[in-house]
C-alpha cells in the first residue's frame, strides 16, 4: 500500500495528499497527526461535559441539569477522558511520532496494525458517542455491580462495546512500542542509552499489553450478566459484587500509570534541555520507570478500605501503596537535582514541565494520605479523592502531554508558536487548575461526597470557587488550540532543532521527511550531552 | 478549617491526617523552594558558578530513596494501628441495624424503634452497625465521626463507633448508587443518655403490648426467639434436643474451630451463612456434609435480622432453660 513518493526525504507532512494518503497511511508520523486530531476532539467533548458538571455544582440544589443529566454528565466525561484521551494521549501521538525518530528507526515494528489501532480506536470511541443518542450511561466510568448490571436504566452495554474495543486499540499499540524499542533501536543504541521517554514508553506498554485484557473481561462479564442475567456480581443470582471492584482496579489502577508515567517521560526530556545540562541519575529513572509499571499492578485493593474487604487484605494494600510512592520520588529527586547548576531557560515548554513536577509532589502525596488506611476510611468516595486523582491525572498527565505538544511542536510542524502566548496560556492554566481543585481537598475532608448533584448548604462557598477556576482552566486550553493552528497559516520556520536539543529526532528536518533518516544513524555516545553542545537559545529570536 | 468532631477516634484519624499533611507540605516545601532557588540562581546570563557539579550520584539516591521509605513504613504502621481500632468494635456495643436502599436509609434499634434517615443515639455508648443493601452497594457515612462503611447486598459489614458531643450531624450515602444518589442523606442526632431514654420511650409504640413477638417496635430478640420456633431451629440447637448439633449459647462472638483445623469469629456474617448455606463452614467435630437444611429462600432478611439478634442474645444463656413460651 505505500504510496510511491516522488522524493523519499520530502517532508512528511507535504508529501501526497489524496484522502488515501491520510487515511490508509502506515506512515507512523500520519498515524500519530490522525491521533492528535480525534484525541483533541474527544478532550473537548470530555471537557464540555466537566463543563455542564461544574456549572450543576454552582448552587446546593440539583436545579440546572437534574440529578439524572447530572449523573449521565459525569460519567461522559469519566469515560471520555479516561479512555479516549488520556489513556492514548502522549504514547499514540508522540509514542508513534517519536519513538521511531528517537531509536533511529524507519517506522514502528508492524506499520499496518499501527493503522489498524487507530481505526479500532476511533470505532470504540465512535460507539461510546452513539450511545449518548440513546441517553448515555449513568454508572460513572467505575461501572460498579451490581448497579451496572441490574439497575442501571442506561445504555450501559452499548458504552461496555465501545470500551472493549477502544482496549485492542492499546494492546495493539503497547505490542508495537514492545517489539519496536526491542528489534529496531539502530546501531550503537543500547538499552542504555535510550532516551528516557523511550524508557517510559517501554514501561507503559508493559502495563497497556497485560492490564488491558482484563477490563475487557470484566467489562464483558458485566455486559453477560446484563444481557442473560448469568450471576456473576449480583449477590442475588449467587454472584459476588466485590469481585467486580477486585479484576475492575486490577485494570484501572495501572491504567492511572497508563496516564502519567509517559508524562514522566516527557519531563525527563525536557528538563535537561532547558537546563542545558545532562540528567541526573540516568539509571535510576529509567528503572523507576519499570518498577513504577511493576509496583502498579500490586495496589489496586487501596481502592477498596471501605467495601468490605478483609482489613488484612487492607493493611498489605496499604503497605504496598507506600512503595510504589519511592519510585516516583527518586524522579522527582533526580529532575531537581538536574536543575543544580544548570543554565535554565524558561520556556513554555519547560514552564509546562516545572509546573508537571509541583503538581505531581502534590498529587502524589495526597495519595500517600489515601494509602494511608485509617485517613481513607474517613476520606473514601469524597471529593478528596476527585482533587487527589485530577491532581495526577490533569496537573500530571494533562500537563506533561501539553508540555509535549509545546515541546516537539516545532519537529511535527516544523513552525514557532507565539512564545509570549505560549508562556501566558501555561501559566493561566497552572491558576486555574489550582484554583479549580485545591478547594476539593478541603471540600472532601470536610465531608461532601463525590458524584453528587445536590449538596449540603455549607459547601458551597467552596464549590464556587471550583467553578471559577475551571472557568479559567477552560480559557487555558482553548488558547493553545487557537495558537497552535494559527502557526499553520503564519509563522516563521522552526529549523531541524530550535533548542539545541540532543536526540536523534532533532538531527533531522522539521517536519521529518518520509523516510526519517537518509541513512541509518550509528550511535556514539551517550544521551542528553548538553555540556558539549552550543546553545541556540542565547540568541533572542523576533517573532515574525 | 478541620470539620467537627463528634466521636472517640475522629481525633486519631485527624492525628494521621494532620501528620501526613506536614509531611506532604515538607516535601512540597522542599522539592519547590529547590525548584525555585536553582530556577532563580541558575538562570540563563546569570553569573553562577556552575564548576563542580556533583558526578557520583549513587549516594544521593539511596539518600532519597531510604529517607522518604522510613517515613512511609512509620506511617504505615500508625494508620494501620489507628484503622485497627477502627474496625475492631468492643464487647459492650450496642448492635444497630442499617439497611441502605435506593435512596434511603432505614435503621432498627435492637429493642424496637424504627427510624429512616434518622438516627438517635446516646451520647458516651458504643455503637455497632451491621449493614445490609437491599440493591446496589451503598456506603454509610458520618464525616463528623471520620467513618465510613460501604453496605453490600447478600452479606453484612460493620462499623462501630463511640458518639462523645451532642448534636445532629450529616449522614450520607457515600457510594454513587444511581438516579437520587444525592438524596440519600440523613442526619444523626446524638443526645445525653437520659434524653436518648426519652426519645427511645416515645419512639416505642404504646398502644401495643411491646414484647409481643411480631408486633412493630417489638425488641428484635423476642420475635427472634418465636422465630426460631416457627423454623424448628429448637428441634436440634436447645440442650434437650436429642440430634447433635453446635449449641448455641455463650457461641457468639467466640472463636470457632472449624472442621479444617482454621479458626473463625462466630460473628453476624458467619450466623447468616450458617442458615443459608449449612455446608460452607461446618464446625469441628460435625459430619460432612451437615445434616441441618438450608433455609436459602425460606428466611426473609428481617427475620434473619431478629434470630441473629436472638442468638446474639444467648451469649446470657437460655431464657429459662430453652422451653418453649
Amino acid at each position: 500500500m505505500t504510496a510511491a513518493a516522488a522524493d523519499p526525504m520530502q517532508s512528511f507532512i507535504r508529501s501526497r495528499w489524496g484522502w488515501r494518503d491520510w487515511l490508509l497511511t502506515t506512515d507512523h508520523k500520519r498515524i500519530a497527526l490522525l491521533y492528535l486530531l480525534s484525541i483533541t476532539g474527544f478532550f473537548f467533548i470530555g471537557g464540555a461535559a466537566a463543563s455542564l458538571v461544574r456549572l450543576e455544582l454552582l448552587t446546593p440544589k440539583a436545579d440546572l441539569l437534574g440529578e439524572e443529566i447530572y449523573n449521565r454528565s459525569f460519567t461522559l466525561h469519566g469515560i471520555i477522558m479516561v479512555w479516549f484521551f488520556l489513556i492514548p494521549s502522549i504514547p499514540a501521538v508522540f509514542g508513534n511520532f517519536l519513538v521511531p525518530l528517537m531509536i533511529g528507526a524507519r517506522d514502528l515494528a508492524f506499520p499496518r496494525l499501527n493503522l489498524a489501532s487507530w481505526y479500532i480506536f476511533i470505532a470504540g470511541g465512535l460507539i461510546v458517542l452513539s450511545a449518548i443518542i440513546w441517553g448515555g450511561v449513568d454508572t460513572g466510568w467505575t461501572f460498579y455491580t451490581p448497579y451496572s448490571t441490574t439497575y442501571a436504566n442506561s445504555a450501559v452495554v452499548l458504552v461496555i462495546a465501545g470500551i472493549v474495543v477502544a482496549g485492542f486499540s492499546s494492546i495493539l499499540t503497547g505490542l508495537n512500542f514492545i517489539v519496536t524499542i526491542h528489534t529496531m533501536r539502530a546501531p550503537g543504541m543500547g538499552w542504555m542509552r535510550l532516551p528516557l521517554f523511550v524508557w517510559s514508553t517501554y514501561a507503559t506498554s508493559i502495563i497497556l499489553v497485560l492490564a488491558t485484557p482484563v477490563l475487557a473481561i470484566v467489562t464483558i462479564l458485566v455486559a453477560i450478566e446484563r444481557i442473560w442475567t448469568v450471576g456473576i456480581f449480583n449477590p442475588d443470582l449467587g454472584g459476588d459484587p466485590l469481585l467486580f471492584q477486585h479484576l475492575f482496579w486490577f485494570y484501572s489502577h495501572p491504567a492511572v500509570y497508563i496516564m502519567v508515567l509517559p508524562s514522566m517521560g516527557v519531563v525527563s526530556e525536557i528538563i535537561p534541555c532547558f537546563a542545558r545540562k545532562p540528567i541526573f541519575g540516568y539509571h535510576f529513572i529509567a528503572f523507576s520507570s519499570i518498577a513504577i509499571a511493576v509496583l502498579g499492578f500490586l495496589v489496586w485493593g487501596h481502592h477498596m478500605f471501605v467495601s468490605g474487604q478483609s482489613i488484612y487484605a487492607s493493611l498489605i494494600f496499604s503497605i504496598l501503596s507506600f512503595l510504589v510512592a519511592i519510585p516516583s520520588a527518586i524522579k522527582v529527586f533526580n529532575w531537581t537535582a538536574t536543575l543544580h547548576k544548570g543554565t535554565i531557560h524558561f520556556r513554555t515548554p519547560m514552564l509546562y514541565a516545572l509546573g508537571f513536577v509541583g503538581l505531581f509532589v502534590l498529587g502524589g502525596l495526597t495519595g500517600l494520605l489515601l494509602a494511608a488506611t485509617a485517613v481513607d476510611i474517613h476520606v473514601h468516595d469524597t471529593y478528596f479523592i476527585v482533587a487527589h486523582f485530577h491532581y495526577i491525572m490533569v496537573g500530571g498527565a494533562v500537563m506533561g502531554y501539553l508540555a509535549a505538544v509545546h515541546f516537539w511542536w516545532p519537529k511535527l510542524s516544523g513552525r514557532r508558536y507565539h512564545e509570549g502566548l505560549g508562556i501566558f496560556s501555561a501559566i493561566l492554566l497552572f491558576v486555574g487548575f489550582n484554583l479549580t481543585f485545591f478547594p476539593q481537598f478541603i471540600l472532601g475532608y470536610e465531608g461532601m461526597p463525590r458524584r453528587t448533584a445536590s449538596y449540603a448548604e455549607e459547601f458551597q462557598l467552596l464549590n464556587v470557587l471550583s467553578t471559577a477556576g475551571a472557568s479559567i482552566l477552560g480559557v487555558g486550553y482553548v488558547l493553545p488550540l487557537i495558537y497552535l493552528l494559527w502557526t499553520l497559516r503564519k509563522a516563521p520556520d522552526a529549523g531541524p532543532n530550535p533548542w539545541g536539543a540532543t536526540g536523534l529526532e532533532w538531527s533531522v528536518s522539521s517536519p521529518p521527511p518520509q523516510e526519517n533518516f537518509a541513512e541509518t544513524p550509528v550511535i556514539t555516545g551517550p544521551p542528553y550531552a548538553y555540556d558539549t553542545m552550543s546553545d541556540p537559545m542565547n540568541q533572542e529570536y523576533v517573532h515574525g | 478549617m478541620l470539620p467537627e468532631r463528634a466521636a472517640e477516634g475522629a481525633r486519631e484519624v485527624d492525628a494521621v491526617f494532620l501528620s501526613l499533611i506536614a509531611m506532604a507540605l515538607f516535601f512540597v516545601l522542599l522539592v519547590g523552594l529547590l525548584i525555585l532557588r536553582f530556577s532563580i540562581k541558575y538562570r540563563a546570563g546569570s553569573r553562577a558558578d556552575r564548576s563542580g557539579r556533583v558526578q557520583k550520584t549513587w549516594r544521593w539516591e539511596v539518600t532519597w530513596t531510604i529517607i522518604p521509605g522510613l517515613i512511609g513504613l512509620a506511617i504505615f504502621i500508625w494508620s494501620g494501628w489507628v484503622f485497627f481500632d477502627v474496625t475492631q468494635p468492643p464487647r459492650n456495643a450496642r448492635t444497630i441495624y442499617v439497611v441502605g436502599k435506593q435512596w434511603m436509609w432505614k435503621i432498627q434499634h435492637p429493642d424496637g424503634p424504627e427510624e429512616i434517615n434518622e438516627l438517635h443515639l446516646a451520647r458516651g455508648q458504643p455503637v455497632k452497625l451491621l449493614l445490609r443493601s437491599q440493591d446496589v452497594i451503598h456506603s454509610f457515612y458520618i464525616p463528623a465521626f471520620r467513618v465510613k462503611q460501604d453496605a453490600l447486598p447478600g452479606r453484612y459489614t460493620s462499623m462501630w463507633f463511640t458518639p462523645n458531643k451532642t448534636g445532629a450531624f450529616h449522614l450520607f450515602c457515600a457510594e454513587y448508587c444511581g438516579t437520587e444518589h444525592s438524596q440519600m442523606r440523613g442526619t444523626v442526632y446524638v443526645m445525653e443518655p437520659e434524653a436518648f431514654q426519652l426519645w427511645r420511650s416515645s419512639a416505642s409504640p404504646k398502644d401495643k403490648a411491646p414484647n409481643m413477638p411480631g408486633t412493630p417496635g417489638a425488641p428484635l430478640a423476642i420475635t427472634g426467639q418465636g422465630t426460631f420456633f416457627d423454623f424448628g431451629c429448637n428441634a436440634c440447637h436447645t440442650p434437650s434436643a436429642r440430634v447433635i448439633a453446635p449449641q448455641l449459647d455463650g457461641l457468639f462472638g467466640q472463636q470457632i474451630r472449624l472442621r479444617d483445623g482454621s479458626l473463625i469469629t462466630a460473628d453476624e456474617q458467619y450466623i447468616r451463612e450458617s442458615i443459608l448455606d449449612p455446608n460452607a463452614k461446618i464446625a469441628a467435630g460435625y459430619a460432612y456434609p451437615s445434616l441441618m437444611p438450608t433455609y436459602k429462600g425460606q428466611i426473609s432478611e428481617s427475620e434473619m435480622r431478629d434470630l441473629i439478634q436472638f442468638i446474639q442474645d444467648l451469649r446470657d444463656g437460655w431464657p429459662g432453660k430453652g422451653e418453649t413460651p
